[in-house]
């Protein structure tokens, strides 16, 4: 129960778009079709799931306060330990991808290299460390969860926005606010639609 | 050659371009994800904007100096490095000399590592341009993105709040509970109002810059 909390949790309430604006220059930049947004959600999906678990077991067994050696506390190491676990593994995704599925790599092209510096990625590393030191998040399946619901919770949002603004091309949008303005007032007005979400509760 | 001085034209011209015409927020489209979040009240809003003018700044010098030195098949993982030393510094400092701010900033201070603008500006400007040059842009770029912030933050907290950088502006009298007729409007202290005023920012700003409009 408490990990299908967790999940609900991080796809609707703590939208990482929605609510916390992680992840916001690719999701402005490539929402223009549903396809490429599908194929960015879904790595970014693929990446966070991987990555946030990875990050907690060296946050858990390294970096805490007396976890390797009693009495050092490596935390302030987290922020360069945290992003070269996330470059480091898209590296290797992107060499997998390269390897076993060429035409996959060519579709998705420069948008695997620059999923290292999604925020919403970083964001979710941060975010669970900050949940394990206020032990929201206990184990390592619910940081598996927790991963995965927000992964899902910015492949929604970035695909709803694309499906939003394929239709906008019809529609007579004032000179000055085409293109990011009208995406930004776009995506406020979603969040403010997303708020109906909060305080749901299994 | 001719040694430049140090403010000529050309290089003031890196520092002021982008506080307008070449915004990183409201032209660029960068570093929108660890700002807008910052933005409740006017005081986190200027200590982010001032931590990431000095790591933009720094980060350019420092790539700049490098540029000749690192491979480029691996140029990512360095900047990285860089801006991550760089940010764990401005973390430290910030624990250290204000506490209570950085307890509000939680995340974001982190999150100035994958802020789009401080890798933008490296691999845009840095990799290319001498260490001045490259200095005077990072810190440009990075006051661009403060003056964003602090007009989204000024909004938000006199609206939400009725208070900028925690004094009261709107007088007690005036609100419903002293008998007055004013109201906060509560919805400025959610995160999407942050994105629909910085959505009228472009509107306002695109209407006087007719170049920048999308055909």
């Amino acid at each position: 129960m408490e990990s299908l909390n967790i999940f609900i949790r991080s796809i609707f309430i703590d939208n990482m778009v929605f609510a916390f604006f992680f992840g916001m220059c690719s999701y402005i930049a490539v929402s223009k079709s549903v396809k490429t947004a599908l194929g960015l959600g879904a790595a970014v999906t693929f990446v966070m799931v991987m990555t946030v678990p990875l990050n907690y077991l060296l946050y858990e067994y390294v970096l805490k306060a007396d976890a390797l050696v009693a009495g050092v506390d490596l935390s302030f190491l987290t922020f360069i330990v945290f992003i070269a676990t996330i470059a480091a593994f898209v590296q290797l995704v992107e060499m997998a991808v390269e390897k076993f599925s060429p035409t996959l790599y060519n579709q998705l092209g420069i948008f695997l290299p620059l999923i290292a510096v999604n925020c919403a990625i970083m964001g979710g590393s941060l975010f669970m460390q900050q949940k394990v030191d206020a032990a929201e998040l206990t184990s390592l399946w619910q940081t598996i969860v927790y991963g995965l619901g927000s992964g899902l919770g910015w492949w929604l949002a970035i695909v709803m926005m694309a499906a939003i603004r394929e239709k906008t091309t019809y529609s007579h949008i004032p000179a000055a606010l085409k293109g990011p303005g009208i995406a930004f007032i776009i995506t406020g007005l979603m969040g403010i639609g997303f708020m109906i979400f909060s305080g749901i509760q299994f | 050659m001719e040694k430049e001085p140090l403010f000529s034209a050309k290089n003031l011209k890196f520092l002021t371009g982008p506080f307008s015409a070449n915004n990183p927020v409201i032209v660029q489209i960068l570093g929108i994800c660890s700002a807008l979040a910052v933005t409740v009240q006017l005081k986190p809003a200027i200590v982010m904007a001032l931590s990431v003018t000095v790591v933009t700044g720094f980060a350019n010098l420092v790539m700049s100096l490098l540029r000749n030195g690192v491979p480029s098949r691996i140029r990512i993982i360095v900047q990285l490095v860089v801006i991550a030393a760089l940010v764990i510094l401005v973390d430290q400092v910030l624990k250290a000399f204000v506490y209570e701010v950085s307890k509000q900033l939680s995340v974001y201070v982190g999150l100035i590592i994958t802020n789009c603008i401080v890798m933008g500006r490296v691999e845009a400007f840095a990799l290319a341009n001498k260490p001045w040059a490259s200095f005077l842009d990072g810190l440009g770029n990075g006051l661009g993105y403060g003056l964003i912030l602090v007009i989204v933050a000024f909004f938000r907290e006199l609206f939400g709040s009725g208070s900028l950088m925690g004094y009261r502006i709107i007088p007690e009298s005036w609100y419903m509970a002293e008998g007055g007729f004013y109201s906060n409007c509560g919805l400025m202290l959610f995160p999407p109002m942050a994105l629909i005023i910085v959505g009228c920012i472009i509107w306002v700003h695109r209407s006087r810059n007719k170049d920048l409009q999308e055909k």
